[in-house]
């Protein structure tokens, strides 16, 4: 709101509180929540890096040579690692939400939230488990 | 127009981040940071593209990519929206991220299919 309130003679202007912009930097649990929101960048941001290897490996051998050479760069792996745990975070933070946005209900008893949240935690470490030993079987 | 399309949007949210919860942390460290670490061996190039470009493969990379974009556009756009109180800002966030988001997946799907 202005300093210097102006007089408005036909319409009264209806009470809204100002948030400062960095509102979410206060308290911790709202810094959090924005962290959780930011992950989205690191996700789309992988994503991107990903479809950007597949490119590259479209283009050739050479070509494909040349984005894992990229790869290895120090700000490549730095990036990289940083990207890591917010993508890691991200999962933690989602599967822990899942039973929210998933009410699951046998007979007429609900599934507890814990069981839920479980289940997508176990899926996840068995898919990364079977997909890093794809990898290393070549 | 606003509410009829609002929950479309959220299921391309839900859908996107349950794929890259599941997904993209195992992708990430294997390409991103032990294959260019020497932790693991990089696979050989025929095998790696032989394997993108099995109809399945093809099927799971665009899912991904496309629904990772979409997750983001989303959780993004209401980030700007609540965090930085960007309310005024409203339509043109909304055309910026779900916008991106197309160019992406129109991008993923002309290098999945040209593979």
């Amino acid at each position: 709101m202005s300093a210097n309130p102006q007089h408005t003679p036909y319409h009264p202007r209806w009470y809204r509180a100002s948030m400062p912009i960095f509102w979410w930097l206060r308290r911790w649990i709202h810094a959090r929540f924005i962290l959780r929101e930011l992950t989205s960048i690191f996700v789309a941001g992988y994503a991107l890096v990903y479809l950007l290897q597949l490119r590259a490996l479209g283009l050739g051998p050479e070509a494909y040579a040349r984005f894992l050479d990229l790869l290895r760069s120090p700000l490549s792996i730095s990036l990289h690692a940083v990207s890591l745990v917010f993508v890691i975070y991200h999962s933690i933070t989602w599967f822990n939400l899942a039973p929210r946005a998933l009410a699951l209900r046998i007979g007429d008893r609900r599934v507890p939230d814990k069981v839920i949240a479980g289940l997508n935690f176990i899926a996840w470490i068995g898919i990364s488990a079977a997909l890093a030993w794809a990898t290393l079987k070549g | 127009m606003k509410t009829t399309i609002e929950p479309f949007w959220w299921s391309l949210f839900g859908a996107g981040g349950t794929l890259a919860a599941l997904f993209i942390p195992i992708t990430l460290f294997i390409n991103g940071l032990a294959i260019p670490l020497g932790w693991l061996d990089a696979p050989a190039y025929e095998n790696v593209l032989q394997l993108a470009r099995h109809p399945l493969a093809r099927t799971y990379l665009f899912l991904l990519i496309s629904l990772s974009f979409y997750h983001w556009a989303h959780r993004f756009r209401f980030t700007l929206y609540d965090g930085l109180q960007l309310k005024h800002l409203n339509l043109l966030i909304a055309v910026i991220c779900y916008g991106g988001a197309t160019v992406g997946t129109i991008a993923a799907g002309y290098t999945l299919i040209n593979l």
